[in-house]
Formats: C-alpha cells, sequence, structure tokens
C-alpha cells in the first residue's frame, strides 16, 4: 500500500541508482552553493544595513581576479555535472543484448503491449525481476511518452517510427506508468502499472496468457497480405529474399546502404519507394492503411526470425495469386 | 524623509528644475490625447494596463488549475475544461504578459530617459506597437471565451495540426500578430540606444537596465519571426493538408519542436534579461554603491543573449533527437547557466560594504536574487542528460521555470514597478503594505512551487488533469501556497491604484538616485528633459567618493 504522503519515489531498476547517485550529488552541490550565496547575502545584508546617520561607502568597480574565479569555478564544476549525466544517457541509449523484447503502442488513449510469445495487455505490463526488459515503441497518432518514475526512464513515443526504452527491474513490485507527453483529453487517464515479478510467477503468467507468437502471427499476416507472392525463395521471386536480413547492411538502388532495423523494414512496409535494395525494381505497392501498427509489429517480428531456408512455399497457403504480371511490366519501365 | 547624507554623483551635472508645471500626465486630456499618443510614457501606461489586465486574466486560469488540483480526480473541471485553462494560463502569461511586461511597459517608460533622450527613435511605430499588441491579444481571449484551444502554449504536432479540435489556427495567428509587436519594439529600442544617447552617454556609461533591454531587443528581433514561421507552417498543414509535422503525410513531428524551442528558449531570456537589468538598478540604489564588475554585468547579458540562441535542443533530450547532440546540446545549457552566475556573484558582492535599506524594492529585489538563484540551480539538474530524462515533462520543470519566471522576472518587475512608481506617477505607495507584499509574494511562492519540485521527482506529469492519490498532500500543500501569492498579487494592485489619489508627492528622486531620468520633475515632462543632460560618469556613483578621471 503506497503511505498517504511519499516524499520519494521508489526505486526499481538498476539505471534509477545511477540516477539518485547523480540526484543526490547535484543536490549537495547546488547545496552548498545556494548556502553560500545566500550566507553571503543576509551576512552583507545585517552587517552593512544602513545605520543613523548614513556612513559613506566606498567606491569599489570590481576586481578582475574575483572575477575570474567565479567564473572558471561554475564551469570545472559544469563540467562534472555533464559527464556525469552524459554517461549515465548513453547507458540508457544502449539495451544489452539478449534483452527481453516488447512492442508498445500507444494512442490516444491507451497503451497497447504486446509480448514477443504473444500475450497482449492493456495498460499493464508484466515483466520478469532481474532480466533486462527493452521495449520498441511507437505511436499510431499523436506523440506520447512512456515514463516509469520507479525506473527513472521515459521516452517520447513518436509516431512514424520506433524509439527504445530499456531497463533491468531491481525489486518486484507494482509501479505507476504514466504518458507524460500531452496527447489531449484524457492525457491524464492514459497510465497503467508494471508489475515486476519473480521469473518463476512470470512464466506462470505467459503460460496462462500464452497465445500464438508474434512471430507466428506475422508469418500469418506475411501470407495472408501475398507478401510470399514476390518475396518467394528461388527463381520465381521479384523482391529480395528476407532470410536473415534483420540488421544486415544492405546496399540500395542508386548507391549507399542501410541497416535493415526495426526502423528501415517498417518504411519499408509503408513506403516501398524510398530505399530499394540494388538490383531489385521499385514494384512494391505500399501497405500504408492496410497494416495497423500492431500488424507491422507482427510482420517485423516474423522478418526478424527468418533463418536461412526458412521462406515458406509460394503455395503453402492455397492463397490465389494475383494476377502481377502486368502490374510489373506497367510499373517498370 | 531622505535618510542620506553622504553625497552622491548624479550622471548628469545639469540639474533640472523641479517645476511642480506641467507633465506628460496633465499635459493633455480626453481618451483622444492617450489613444492617440506618441509620447513613449504616455504608451508604456497604455501597456501597463493591458499587460495588468492579462495577468489577471492568466492568474485566474492559475487559481482554477491549483483548486482543480486538491482532490486526486479534479475537484470540479472536467478534462477538457482544464486542459484549455492550463492552456489558457500559458499562452496569456507567456505570450501576452512575461514576454512583452518589462521592455513594454518599463522599458518603454525609462529607455528615453536613462538615456537621455525625448522619445524613442520611432514614436508612431511605437504606438502601432501597442495597437498590434490589443488586436493580438483580442482575438486571443476571443478563442479562449469562445470555447478555448487544448494544445497546451507549445503546440506540439502533430496534436495541434491534427488531432485538436479547437481552434488552433486562430489562437496561432494571434500570437503571430503579438509578435510582431515584440519585434518592433526591439527594432524601435535598438536604434534608440544606437542614436538618441545623450552627450557623454558613452556605452560604458549606459545604466545596466538599458543594457540588458538591449540584448533582449536584439533577441526579440532575431527569435520572433521563427516562431511565426513554425505557427505558419502548422496553418498550413492543417489547412491545407501539406505535409509537414504530420508523419501519415510524409512530414516529422519532431521539427516543429526544433522550430518552437528556437524561439521560446531565447524567449526564456527575453523574459529574464531586462529583469536582470532592474536588479542592477534598484540594488545600487539601496546599497548606496557602484555595481560590482560592470563590464563582467554587461558581458553577462550579451553572452546570454549569444549563447541562448544555442541551447533549443535541451527542450527535447526525450524526444528522440541524436545521442552525440544532445551531448553537444547539454553543454551548452551548462555554459549559458555561467553568465548568470556571474550576475548572481555580482549582486552580492555589490552589497558589500554597501549602506543597506529596505525599503520595498529592494526587498522585493533580493527576494528576486534567492528564486532566481534557486531556479538556476535547478536548472544544473535539468541540463544533466541522465537526470533530465526522470524530470523530464513533470512537475520538476514547472516548478524550475516558474522559478525563473515567477520567482525571477515577476519578482523583479514588481520591484521596478515600485522603485519607478514615484517617477511615473509623482506619488508614494504606503511603504509598509509595499513591505509586506514583498513578504508575502516571496513566501507564498516558496511555499507554492517547493512542493512541485518533489512531486516532479516523485513522477508526477505535467497537465495532468488527475493524479493518483499518494500526490495529494503535496498538490494541497502548493494550492494553499498559491492562495498566499494570491493575496500578495492583490495587495499592490489595491495601493497602488490607491497612491495615485492619496499618496505624497514623491518629489523628483525620492531615492536620491544617480540615473538620469531622477534629474528630471516626477511626473517627467512630455520632452523629458528641460535641456538635454550632458553625462559626464558612469550610471552608480553612490559612493561620496571622487571619481577618477579616465581620459577619454
Amino acid at each position: 500500500m503506497p503511505s498517504p504522503v511519499e516524499l520519494f519515489p521508489a526505486r526499481a531498476a538498476e539505471i534509477a541508482y545511477h540516477v539518485d547517485a547523480l540526484f543526490f550529488f547535484l543536490l549537495i552541490v547546488t547545496g552548498i552553493a545556494a548556502v553560500g550565496v545566500f550566507t553571503l547575502l543576509i551576512f552583507f545584508s545585517v552587517r552593512y544595513r544602513r545605520r543613523t546617520p548614513p556612513r559613506p561607502t566606498p567606491r569599489i568597480t570590481g576586481h578582475i581576479r574575483l572575477e575570474l574565479f567565479w567564473t572558471t569555478t561554475p564551469f570545472l564544476v559544469f563540467l562534472v555535472m555533464f559527464w556525469w549525466g552524459a554517461r549515465i544517457y548513453l547507458a540508457m541509449a544502449q539495451p544489452p543484448a539478449g534483452a527481453i523484447d516488447l512492442y508498445v503502442v500507444g494512442k490516444q488513449w491507451m497503451w497497447k503491449v504486446q509480448h514477443a510469445q504473444g500475450q497482449r495487455e492493456i495498460n499493464e505490463v508484466h515483466i520478469p525481476l532481474g532480466q533486462p526488459v527493452k521495449l520498441t515503441l511507437t505511436s499510431e497518432d499523436v506523440i506520447h511518452d512512456f515514463f516509469v518514475p520507479a525506473f527513472r526512464t521515459k521516452i517520447d513515443v513518436v509516431p512514424g517510427r520506433y524509439v527504445y526504452e530499456w531497463f533491468t527491474p531491481t525489486v518486484a513490485g507494482t509501479y505507476h506508468f504514466f504518458c507524460s507527453q500531452y496527447c489531449g483529453t484524457n492525457h491524464a487517464g492514459m497510465r497503467g502499472e508494471v508489475y515486476v515479478m519473480d521469473p518463476a510467477d512470470y512464466q506462470q503468467w505467459l503460460n496462462l496468457k500464452s497465445e500464438g507468437s508474434l512471430a507466428l502471427e506475422g508469418r500469418k499476416l506475411f501470407l495472408q497480405l501475398q507478401c510470399i507472392t514476390c518475396h518467394v525463395a528461388g527463381p520465381k521471386a521479384r523482391a529480395p529474399i528476407l532470410e536473415s536480413l534483420y540488421g544486415a547492411t544492405i546496399p540500395l538502388r542508386g548507391g549507399g546502404t542501410a541497416v535493415a532495423d526495426d526502423n528501415y523494414i517498417r518504411e519499408s512496409i509503408l513506403n516501398p519507394q524510398a530505399k530499394v535494395v540494388m538490383g531489385w525494381e521499385p514494384i512494391m505497392p505500399t501497405f500504408e492503411g492496410q497494416v495497423s501498427e500492431e500488424d507491422l509489429i507482427k510482420l517485423i517480428a516474423y522478418i526478424k526470425s527468418l533463418g536461412p531456408g526458412q521462406t515458406p512455399q509460394r503455395n503453402e497457403e492455397s492463397v490465389p495469386p494475383p494476377p502481377p504480371t502486368e502490374t510489373k511490366k506497367t510499373e517498370s519501365p | 524623509m531622505s535618510t542620506i547624507s553622504a553625497p552622491f554623483r548624479p550622471q548628469s551635472s545639469v540639474r533640472q528644475t523641479p517645476t511642480a508645471g506641467e507633465n506628460y500626465v496633465n499635459a493633455a486630456y480626453g481618451t483622444r490625447s492617450w489613444l492617440l499618443t506618441t509620447d513613449h510614457k504616455r504608451i508604456a501606461l497604455l501597456y501597463l494596463v493591458s499587460v495588468s489586465s492579462m495577468f489577471i486574466i492568466g492568474g485566474l486560469a492559475a487559481t482554477l488549475i491549483r483548486l482543480n488540483l486538491l482532490t486526486p480526480n479534479g475537484a470540479f473541471m472536467t478534462a477538457d475544461t482544464y486542459n484549455k485553462t492550463f492552456t489558457a494560463h500559458g499562452i496569456i502569461m507567456v505570450f501576452y504578459f512575461l514576454v512583452p511586461v518589462i521592455p513594454s511597459v518599463l522599458g518603454n517608460f525609462l529607455l528615453p530617459l536613462m538615456i537621455g533622450a525625448r522619445d524613442l527613435a520611432f514614436p508612431r511605430l511605437n504606438l502601432a506597437s501597442w495597437y498590434i499588441y490589443m488586436v493580438g491579444a483580442a482575438m486571443i481571449l476571443w478563442v479562449i471565451f469562445s470555447g478555448g484551444i487544448d494544445t497546451g502554449w507549445t503546440f506540439y504536432t502533430p496534436f495541434s495540426s491534427k488531432a485538436s479540435h479547437t481552434d488552433v489556427i486562430p489562437a496561432m495567428i494571434a500570437i503571430a500578430i503579438a509578435g510582431f509587436s515584440s519585434i518592433f519594439t526591439g527594432l524601435n529600442f535598438i536604434v534608440t540606444v544606437h542614436y538618441l544617447r545623450a552627450p557623454g552617454m558613452t556605452w560604458f556609461r549606459l545604466p545596466l537596465f538599458v543594457w540588458s533591454l538591449y540584448a533582449t531587443s536584439l533577441i526579440l528581433l532575431l527569435a520572433t519571426p521563427v516562431l511565426t514561421v513554425a505557427l505558419f507552417l502548422v496553418a498550413v498543414e492543417r489547412i491545407f493538408g501539406i505535409g509537414i509535422f504530420d508523419p501519415a503525410l510524409g512530414g516529422d513531428p519532431v521539427l516543429f519542436q526544433h522550430l518552437f524551442w528556437f524561439y521560446s528558449h531565447p524567449a526564456v531570456y527575453i523574459m529574464v534579461l531586462p529583469a536582470m537589468g532592474i536588479v542592477s538598478e534598484v540594488i545600487t540604489c539601496f546599497a548606496r554603491k557602484n555595481i560590482f564588475g560592470y563590464p563582467f554585468v554587461v558581458a553577462a547579458s550579451l553572452g546570454i543573449a549569444v549563447v541562448g540562441f544555442l541551447v533549443w535542443a535541451h527542450h527535447m533530450f526525450v524526444a528522440g533527437q541524436s545521442v552525440y547532440a544532445a551531448l553537444v546540446f547539454s553543454l551548452l545549457s551548462y555554459c549559458v547557466a555561467i553568465p548568470s552566475a556571474i550576475k548572481v556573484f555580482n549582486w552580492t558582492a555589490t552589497l558589500y560594504r554597501g549602506s543597506i535599506s529596505f525599503r520595498t524594492p529592494m526587498l522585493y529585489i533580493l527576494g528576486f536574487i534567492g528564486l532566481f538563484t534557486l531556479g538556476g540551480l535547478t536548472g544544473l539538474f535539468l541540463a544533466a542528460l541522465g537526470l533530465n530524462v526522470h524530470v523530464h515533462d513533470t512537475y520538476f520543470i514547472i516548478a524550475h521555470f516558474h522559478f525563473i519566471m515567477v520567482g525571477g522576472t515577476v519578482m523583479a518587475y514588481m520591484g521596478g514597478l515600485h522603485y519607478w512608481w514615484p517617477k511615473i506617477t509623482g506619488k508614494l505607495y504606503p511603504e509598509s503594505w509595499g513591505r509586506i507584499s514583498a513578504l508575502l509574494i516571496f513566501f507564498g511562492f516558496l511555499l507554492t512551487f517547493l512542493p512541485q519540485f518533489v512531486l516532479g521527482y516523485l513522477g508526477m506529469p505535467r497537465r495532468y488533469f488527475a493524479y493518483p492519490p499518494e500526490f495529494q498532500v503535496l498538490n494541497v500543500l502548493s494550492t494553499a501556497g498559491a492562495s498566499i501569492l494570491a493575496v500578495g498579487y492583490a495587495l499592490p494592485l489595491t495601493y497602488l491604484i490607491w497612491s495615485l489619489r492619496y499618496g505624497p508627492d514623491a518629489g523628483p528622486n525620492p531615492w536620491e538616485a544617480t540615473g538620469l531620468e531622477w534629474q528630471t520633475p516626477s511626473p517627467p515632462p512630455t520632452h523629458n528633459f528641460a535641456e538635454i543632460p550632458v553625462v559626464d560618469c558612469g550610471p552608480y556613483e553612490y559612493s561620496g567618493e571622487e571619481v577618477p578621471d579616465h581620459g577619454h
């Protein structure tokens, strides 16, 4: 139970210890500065208060060495603050390998969370204790922000791209998360709870909630949307094969390269002409408006999971192929 | 009433004969004589009435916000009403009060007087600035009272460009119009300082208030157009559906934040630089001292004006910008804190071996130094990248910028208003009431905003209409402080108006100050000086000692 008054937030992630250490360092340094300035102000105010009759004052116009002293001293102290803050920020920007992947879609005014094994939740996040968790987030409409005070971390969730946030929970319990980028009427209602569970409980929870994994769901979509018609293995391919694509650096038509990360795959589905792979014609139609943000996440999960030789046969699901030949001819001069 | 026997040296040895004759107030009567005036002093009073009215409206919105936050689920407003109320509070206070208040009221009245000029360089442009401001103000009030807008004063896209169903475009036009008023005022001030200084008023004899207005004007002129452009682009997207910010149309929502903060961060210095100028004027007068380190204080003002343009992206540390950009902007943000620190140290050193009297203006100014110091120090927390991530968009930010803008700008404005009130009106206000108001505002302010730092570190996000129950006690404390603050602001409104009729005559120079504005009668005659003064020393020769001749 939360006590009626809190003065300091719960601390439940590894990075939070570093953030709090910096916070206390700043509190002490700025506290010393504030007490110093206020002591001088009060001391001068009392010591040099106007007497009756008033005393004449000396003509003091400045002191170069003093000016240099109080210009350089703060600067050196500030460098320490900068360096310390930068170190924590850099750590926050680099998710460790092997983290548990969670996919989060924000929309006015709810959070939809998907686990890699297919479990879905709304305004709740269940995660195990002691393991790094990496969130991949996007928004369906306006900018939101996923903020977990107990983990001391947040990120703006911008529509049209993926952003990442990660943490390693250190204390089991229930913690608030908030949308902290103003997003309209029910902004204050766009919040929920993070449940940090013992790994055994977490496994049990996963089993209870089990559905098809994201990659499996993505595979269904891949066939249903007829991506397989072109992205097929063998001589009939009219588009690059997607096996082992994820994370690879690929040459682009017209020069340059791109890293096939989440954002690249997302863009290639919604705006295929933007970065076409070298050696292929720009014939792919856009899927903008046909796949939701959640479906995109499933498709990406599937492409991520595709290893060598795992591309399904074109006729595996008996989906009648569209008349592609004509389309191809009209689109590639 | 004077308690000062030590001699001091006014900036001009040409003493103006203080006659109780014609002045700018009684020179002409009737509404036309005010609405068509080109006298900078009368225009300053027009601005005083306008921005004070806006302050009252913005303050009422703040009252509603604080009252609604008394209970975790919102005391009496719906979520939409609450969102419109904080938007109204932010827009009115930032664009229609804090940005114009000191330049347009005190700057307008005092700039020509302090440099020994008869008016600003472009008197009719000055009047036009006021009319433009009034058009913008009327328009924004129409938007607010005819239905309101719910975007927040920051207008972040794509919420403002596609999701909001309120009158976003009229509000943006209103703000853009008010921006032109700022641009014209800035232009007017810059030209005036360059061309209308009295004989002998060299750049390094300028009062620091003039220097700070000069630095402010540079920012007004260079930054405001960017805001106009940003608002214009949002309107283009909303009306014509051209994709600039909306990713569904191929735009980039974060681009808006870059444009917006390119204006709105320098705008913080538009608000606080003139306040710093007032502090230098008042603290020297009531400590009877030269300012400590005049050239360093001037350089700090200009340094803030320049580096202030290079820190905008520190508002976007969690917006997904490049890590390396964030590193650069963090370091630059620490750099911009240094000139402010230099100023605080110089003011403190100015008190050393002074003869300090604690009249109302001085109490306000000491309050400024205290609150501004705390506001600046908490800024160091925000510039630290790893810590910024946690407190970004929480009440920690709210508390920090209210320390700078209310604890800083408004405190100094109140101090300046009390300092120059005898000059503006020729009347004295009741001193004890003045001191009570300064103390109420100082302590009311602390009680309002200190709890918000705690709330912010606990994680309460800003712009929250409802909040988890464990945040309630601190919110109630903050609202209690706000009610003290409200009384503190209501007092001067009452006794200053009272003093117009019942206050004793002030005489030309009740504080025995050295500036040129004090060498002419109160209220000043229409053309400010019977004869243009000749300046032969710096602005703050309060000590009785001989002023060494530096030679020219």
